[in-house]
């Protein structure tokens, strides 16, 4: 039997959506006690997330023993509707791999008046004199001409945070970005 | 006919389905009104001005607005798997979608519907899911640049942000090396148009066309370029071309386009776009 035929047939389930989660994109939350798992599993429920609490996999050593699967892509906007309620996270870690870490590597290109920085797909170039922001690119998630729109053309300091404003992975991969690019050009 | 499918910056803008035009700077789809940036718009608008040199007709753009939170990518998806089976399109390109392995599932399955099957292109958030979902070899082209390429290379990766930095550490000097892990895993369409300083055409038995000239190093940093060389290989396939060709004259029009425009990174990317039509009159043979 085809792959495309199981899904089908798992698809065509009546209660499949709530039963057969796919695991790819979705990730853990691990929170430091049940009583904050609950909290959050209430809030984000009601948010309109499908979320679900189960135990956590062996690889996850911290926290209690419960935690939060939601929609992985989604990590800006959740973590973002969880600090409004005062909880935070310990950890939040992919399904498929509770040990990958977000990428901390950087990329910088200089060209000449004009500086690059890259963190994973994402990449923030500015002019160099003003520290002005000129143009945002890579990532496919659909914050992201949302965040050129808000972030070009604007100085540096005075631009909203990727994480204030952007809702995915990618517009977490851009604040990394936009972290790095101030680092740089920040005073030493 | 080519179907282009994608999202816009807007939260209020609904589904959106029709013929696309192009007006200067700005995108129409019926009455609705869209600016040419970045994005599926600028993927749409490189579709439109590289098709009108080749004679084609004006793409079908499915469109809906989503600022990152999912409703307007889970609102096209829904209106994809209900009216997607009923079309006669010869090719579909997916784009700028919150990636949903469920409801990209839902959509293939409309796809497979179809009484002839198109030709599959997927760039952006929904090249993400066509991985995450285990059924990237049901496309026939994706366009990932050098990071999206390491994160299809990384079977575990669900998302960019999370590639593993020995894979991210191979970069350009090993591209041909990252296309072969993508295609081991089964995380690569059948063919790979890898965007970056060197270009890349490939498929499962290697790399078929390394482009690099012109070289226009300011195309990088200025977003958008990456959507339009998608949408020129898009409209050379819908004119018959085969795919690795198309996906080949596509990478040498977007390069020779940033020539004729002579870009720094502040350049946007309507300056490029204003050039695809001069360049697909240099490089396509007749």
């Amino acid at each position: 039997m085809s792959l495309i035929t199981r899904l089908k047939q798992k698809l065509g389930s009546p209660a499949a959506a709530d039963t057969a989660l796919p695991l790819t994109d979705r990730g853990f939350l691990v929170f430091e006690n049940t009583s904050e798992v609950i909290q959050a599993e209430n809030l984000l429920r009601a948010a309109g997330w499908k979320v679900r609490v189960m135990g956590p996999p062996p690889e996850i050593q911290r926290g209690c023993d419960l935690v939060i699967e939601f929609p992985l892509i989604e990590r800006l906007n959740v973590a973002r509707t969880l600090e409004k309620a005062g909880l935070a996270a310990l950890e939040t870690v992919p399904v498929t791999g509770p040990l990958l870490q977000p990428v901390d590597l950087f990329q910088t290109t200089d060209y000449g008046d004009w500086l690059m920085v890259r963190a994973a797909n994402m990449k923030i170039c500015i002019e160099k004199a003003s520290r002005t922001i000129v143009n945002i690119s890579g990532g496919g998630c659909p914050d992201v001409p949302y965040l050129a729109a808000m972030l070009v053309g604007k100085a540096l300091a005075d631009a909203p945070a990727p994480r204030e404003i952007g809702h995915t992975l990618c517009g977490y991969a851009l604040q990394l970005a936009f972290e790095e690019i101030s680092r740089q050009c920040s005073p030493s | 006919m080519l179907a282009i499918v994608g999202t816009v910056p807007d939260a209020s803008v609904p589904v959106v389905a029709g013929p696309a035009a192009l007006e200067g700077d700005t995108l129409t789809v019926g009455t609705h009104r869209f600016p040419v940036n970045r994005g599926t718009p600028a993927l749409l608008a490189a579709a439109i001005a590289a098709g009108r040199v080749l004679g084609l007709p004006a793409p079908t753009a499915y469109l809906a607005g989503d600022i990152g939170r999912g409703d307007g990518s889970r609102r096209l998806y829904a209106f994809l798997a209900e009216s997607l089976a009923q079309t006669d399109h010869e090719a579909v390109v997916f784009h700028y979608l919150l990636p949903d392995v469920d409801w990209h599932n839902r959509v293939l399955f409309a796809v497979q519907e179809m009484s002839k099957p198109p030709v599959l292109i997927a760039d952006a958030g929904f090249m993400y899911v066509a991985k995450m979902s285990g059924q990237a070899d049901a496309y026939d082209l994706f366009t990932p640049d050098i990071g999206e390429l390491a994160f299809l290379a990384d079977e575990q990766a669900p998302h960019p942000f999370y590639t593993r930095g020995f894979i991210l550490h191979m970069e350009s000097r090993r591209v041909p090396e990252m296309i072969a892990m993508a295609y081991q895993h089964h995380n690569a369409a059948k063919c790979l148009l890898v965007k970056g300083s060197r270009d890349h055409v490939a498929d499962r038995q290697g790399v078929l066309a390394v482009i690099d000239t012109p070289g226009v190093p300011t195309l990088e940093p200025i977003g958008g370029t990456g959507d339009t060389v998608t949408g020129i290989a898009a409209a050379l396939v819908q004119s018959g071309r085969s795919i690795p060709a198309a996906a080949e004259a596509a990478a040498r029009i977007n390069r020779l386009a940033g020539r004729y425009a002579r870009p720094t990174p502040a350049t946007q990317v309507t300056a490029i776009i204003d050039r695809i039509a001069q360049a697909v009159g240099e490089v396509v043979r007749w």
